[in-house]
């Protein structure tokens, strides 16, 4: 019995131990530190050029890092926040705890992306998913015709719930509440979060899922299972940029700027596409994976942070409106 | 002042505690940024999140009463461990319980491959009826639990006397036991139910099933609007206490326990169309809860080959985690049931309807300044599921308790065993088969729960929760199934022996 | 000497009074009518109800501020004397140290009292595995060990068959009259009265009398306790 009490005590007493190198903290979503995220790599390949020790917090998914800086305020022990979606952007600048970053870097992004302070680590297209043997509309409205069932997340708890709403926001303009009213028969449900809509849709309850364009990547790559699509739409495919930021108040800020400019090196951003599955800001010389690009969209739509602030509100609330009835 | 009776003291201190705990949180957050405003959603929502409550609450006990009434009066073989697997699925992590549901009344699911083999139209899950069903699937047990109690609890004789007297025994007797226990039941699952998210949501299909809880999170998550997220939570703890006042002006006060292991001795109820009715009754909650579990169970056999290696770990410190747990329950269940009371009762209460993001960031504030959160993780995970377990734990102990007292609270004093004394020599070996049931349901609870280790973690410190929701997020769905199963296997090990560590070696 | 001043107790809407005076060393029966305030009133005495108003003296001494386990009385029940999870020996031993941890001198005291009962040797038994009779006299040896000066019993051997009763009381009699103890015995039988006690104090319709020779209140018996016990056979 002792050893073993021995054994889960050292367990929990897990955390790395203090030492004299200077650290910097790195306060992400929790995905990202798993230990299938891209987390250890990242930390074993910075760690081995900074002679710091790097550690990465977990503050719980992506939309709850930026409440957790704003109530941590100036007294946060994070020196950079990795992980925060485009779409809050806005909100974050508005709490005025990020600094500038000193990184220059051609991006891939397939838009333009100025912003002194935000820079991005990776990207990707949200899209309907599905199943490759059954029928594929080839838009929202389409889909609203159709009997496919369609299952979403909710855009108040998850970022790829906002990202669709924002994305019916771009495409459809005044009409996205009507877009919303005609889709309302066929999506089955909402989940809170991205994972228990995939959940659902992998275990048949639905035809179609909202995701992004690289999940059949993970089917493939990692299952070799090539049954499943990302259905290429009309009216294009709006974009999810992550990004991170140095935190104004950070003790270490050449730390930070170090790491912001190693975020866009080789050695991270090689790790992203099977790790994270998303697009890299910076695409590797080796190039992506083979069948990480599935479907390449034609057209990306877009809202800049600011423009995305602003329409946030009232695009949750036409969607609530159309499918609360 | 004569200083009778099991020690108060503790009691208060616990009461105090367990009210720092779900009040004291909320203040950092009530004093941060933001102006809370209750908007036209949210009055949507609390009407929402009071509808579905209740007709969850209803619905279990009503199909409660005849449950425990078959059981309280059948002997029939594995009716033991039939009481216990009942109680699964409230240990169940939510997520694996909504699959299992699906898998039987989802849209592939059992059900509907049944009423298409019979060329029926199909049926959907999603809305509000969903939405009572799962909560009717995760809480009937808890109420199946609580209303046999009261069945249990009637004296054998005077069953036997409404025998000879051929007194019918609804009236007399179970009528009056039920009017005592039911309301309490109610408030009990009402409670639960307010904070009711995930299945609300998901079972409910839309917007229109959103919770309280909801605008919870997207208050804190989107908003960034912490004190907006903590008024809400105030409203819940609002409700939760109107709940459980109301239960205790209608319930008149409650009895002495015994052991649920023992079926009620009954002349009645011999014919064939009650013996039939029980049947039905124990079969049919049977069904309806195991034959989800099952399948929820046989998904996770085909993941159990996919497990990351990270899972001998995650187990080890989710066990860890439901021991502190327990340990901490048993400790403050144990002080508030001998301090008695209606302070127990709101002790023993309100953390029904903590909502657990708001409990969390709370505690995350609160400690953020004094503690490396990496240090505190997996302390503050404990603390928070034996907040979460601890009116279940009072709900066996206080019941047990009460005998003792009444039994040997006398002798106890005339022999001058007060204090600590007391609780060494008399009441914890007498306690023993309710603290071995309390602590068997705090620490399955616990290995369940996903609770404040999501905020808290830093590498290498998750959990078997945690590392369910990380495969989830990472597509690795198989995985994750895998990790439920033996969420469900270890919360049930732990049950079982805490349960029956209990009760052997007990005093007659 | 137990002194029971202008005592008045309250159970519910109950209320009995009471003002009189034990000698030490007697034997005394409260006797009385069912629900007549017996048990009550060995509950005020033994500290389980605090008074309305009223003392209760040992000795000149108030008793008011002690809590039961500290008054110079053992007690025993109607039922429920021993605690079913501790053997005999266990159970008489909190009688010389609820904290259980017994000297050896201690010990031998304890199986002294069990022999003295007529237990020898079955001091390791829970009392699931004694008799009724074996377990009243467990109880006693408690009583015995306790060595207080008040003894006070509420029908203890309620539950016992006539002779077995019959047997204990004159075993209660023979150890405690030996030590000069006084017991206060609530009975509702008139032969225990005749039988063990020099004094009766008859409770009835919320008031204790004084204490008053056994004989001549049996052979004469106040109007609440003739209703009581009857036509004389």
């Amino acid at each position: 019995m002792r050893p073993t009490l021995a054994a889960l005590l050292a367990l929990a007493a897990a955390p790395a131990l203090a030492q004299d190198r200077p650290v910097l903290t790195v306060l992400t979503y929790d995905s990202f530190t798993s230990e299938w995220g891209p987390g250890p790599a990242v930390e074993t390949a910075f760690e081995a050029e900074c002679g710091c020790d790097l550690r990465l917090v977990a503050g719980g998914d992506g939309a709850a890092l930026l409440s957790r800086l704003q109530l941590e305020g100036e007294t946060t022990e994070a020196d950079v926040v990795l992980g925060l979606d485009s779409n809050l952007v806005a909100a974050a600048r508005a709490t005025g705890l990020f600094a500038p970053h000193a990184a220059e870097a051609a991006l891939d992004l397939p838009v333009d992306w100025a912003d002194d302070t935000f820079l991005p680590f990776d990207w990707g297209w949200f899209s309907v998913v599905g199943r490759a043997d059954e029928p594929q509309p080839k838009s929202f409205r389409e889909l609203a015709e159709s009997d496919a069932s369609l299952v979403i997340q909710d855009p108040r708890s998850s970022t790829p719930g906002l990202g669709l709403v924002l994305w019916i926001e771009a495409a459809y303009g005044d009409e996205a509440p009507a877009v919303w009213e005609a889709l309302r028969d066929n999506i089955v449900t909402v989940t809170p979060g991205w994972s228990e809509a995939y959940n659902l849709f992998l275990e048949g309850e639905a035809d179609l899922v909202l995701s992004y364009t690289t999940s059949p990547a993970y089917h493939l790559i990692a299952e070799e299972d090539a049954g499943y699509v990302a259905l290429p739409f009309d009216e294009g495919h709006y974009l999810q940029v992550e990004v991170a930021a140095k935190v104004a108040s950070t003790d270490q800020p050449e730390l930070a700027d170090r790491f912001l400019a190693f975020m866009l090196s080789e050695g991270f951003q090689g790790v992203i596409p099977t790790t994270n599955w998303m697009y890299p800001a910076v695409t590797p010389s080796a190039g992506l994976p083979e069948g990480f690009e599935s479907v390449r969209p034609a057209t990306t739509l877009f809202l800049a942070p600011e423009e995305a602030e602003a329409l946030r509100g009232p695009a949750v609330e036409a969607w609530r409106g159309a499918l609360s009835q | 002042m004569t200083r009778t009776g099991a020690p108060r003291l503790p009691g208060a201190l616990a009461a105090l505690m367990v009210a720092g705990l779900c009040l004291g949180t909320l203040v950092p957050l009530l004093r941060g940024a933001g102006e809370g405003g209750f908007g036209a959603a949210d009055w949507a929502a609390l009407r929402f999140t009071l509808l579905q409550a209740a007709l969850s609450a209803l619905v279990s006990v009503a199909l409660a009463v005849p449950v425990a009434r078959a059981l309280a009066r059948r002997r029939f073989p594995g009716r033991g461990a039939l009481v216990t697997l009942l109680g699964a699925p409230f240990l169940l992590p939510v997520i694996v319980a909504i699959l299992g549901l699906l898998a039987l009344f989802g849209r592939g699911g059992l059900v509907n491959d049944a009423l298409a083999l019979l060329g029926l139209p199909r049926l959907s899950i999603y809305g509000l009826h969903g939405v009572v069903l799962a909560h009717v699937f995760l809480n009937l047990p808890l109420a199946t639990r609580l209303i046999l109690q009261g069945w249990l609890d009637v004296p054998a004789e005077r069953f036997r006397l409404a025998a000879t007297l051929n007194a019918p025994v609804w009236a007399v007797i179970e009528r009056p036991m039920l009017a005592r226990i039911v309301p309490g039941a109610l408030a009990a699952i009402f409670a639960l139910c307010l904070t009711s998210f995930s299945v609300a949501l998901i079972l409910g299909g839309g917007p229109a099933a959103t919770t309280l809880e909801l605008a919870i999170y997207q208050a804190i998550r989107f908003e960034a609007d912490v004190a907006g997220a903590a008024q809400l939570a105030l409203l819940q703890y609002l409700l939760c206490g109107a709940a459980a006042g109301l239960a205790l002006g209608l319930a008149p006060g409650a009895m002495g326990g015994a052991g649920l292991g023992r079926a009620v001795e009954r002349w009645d109820a011999q014919g064939r169309a009650a013996r039939t009715g029980d049947a039905l009754a124990i079969g049919g909650a049977a069904l309806f809860l195991l034959l989800p579990l099952a399948l929820a169970a046989l998904r996770g056999v085909g993941g159990l080959a996919e497990l990351p290696p990270e899972v001998a770990g995650a187990a080890g410190r989710s066990l860890l985690v439901a021991l502190g747990a327990t340990a901490l329950t048993l400790i403050l269940a144990l002080a508030l049931a001998m301090r008695g009371g209606h302070l127990a009762l709101v002790a023993g209460t309100l953390p029904l309807a903590a909502s657990g993001l708001v409990l969390g960031t709370g505690l995350l504030h609160l400690l953020r300044p004094h503690v490396a959160l990496a240090t505190a993780a997996l302390p503050v995970t404990a603390l928070v599921d034996a907040l979460v377990a601890l009116p279940f734990a009072l709900r066996a102990l206080a019941p047990a308790l009460a005998e003792i007292e009444a039994r040997h609270g006398r002798l106890a004093d005339s022999l001058g065993l007060t204090g600590l004394r007391r609780l060494r020599i008399v009441l914890l070996p007498l306690l023993r088969p309710a603290l071995g049931f309390a602590g068997g349901l705090a620490a399955a609870l616990s290995v369940g729960n996903l609770g404040a280790i999501a905020l808290f973690a830093a590498e290498g410190q998750a959990t078997l929760p945690l590392l369910m929701a990380r495969l989830m997020g990472a597509y690795r769905m198989e995985a994750a199934a895998g990790v439920g199963l033996m969420i469900l296997v270890l919360a049930l090990g732990l049950f079982w022996a805490f349960d029956r560590g209990g009760r052997t070696r007990a005093a007659a | 000497m137990l002194r029971l001043e202008g005592l008045e107790l309250a159970q519910g809407a109950f209320r009995l009074a009471a003002d009189l005076s034990v000698p030490r060393g007697a034997t005394v029966a409260l006797l009385g009518p069912s629900g007549g305030g017996k048990s009550t009133l060995l509950a005020g005495i033994a500290g389980f109800l605090p008074p309305r108003a009223g003392r209760v003296l040992w000795d000149g001494r108030d008793l008011g501020p002690l809590p039961p386990g500290q008054r110079p009385a053992s007690v025993l029940f109607q039922d429920n004397n021993l605690f079913p999870h501790l053997s005999a020996a266990q159970n008489v031993g909190l009688g010389l140290r609820p904290s259980l941890r017994l000297s050896s001198p201690e010990r031998e005291r304890v199986a002294a009292a069990l022999a003295r009962v007529g237990l020898q040797g079955l001091g390791d038994r829970r009392p699931a595995q004694l008799s009724g009779g074996q377990q009243a006299r467990a109880a006693l040896a408690r009583v015995l060990v306790q060595e207080r000066p008040l003894v006070l019993m509420d029908e203890p051997f309620g539950a016992l068959g006539p002779a077995l009763k019959a047997e204990m009381l004159a075993l209660t009699s023979e150890v405690l009259r030996g030590r000069g103890a006084t017991l206060l015995l609530v009975t509702h039988d008139p032969e225990d009265a005749r039988a063990l006690a020099d004094l009766v104090v008859v409770v009835a319709e919320g008031r204790a009398s004084p204490p008053a020779p056994t004989a001549a209140v049996l052979a004469d018996p106040p109007p609440a306790l003739r209703a009581y016990l009857g036509p004389p056979a």
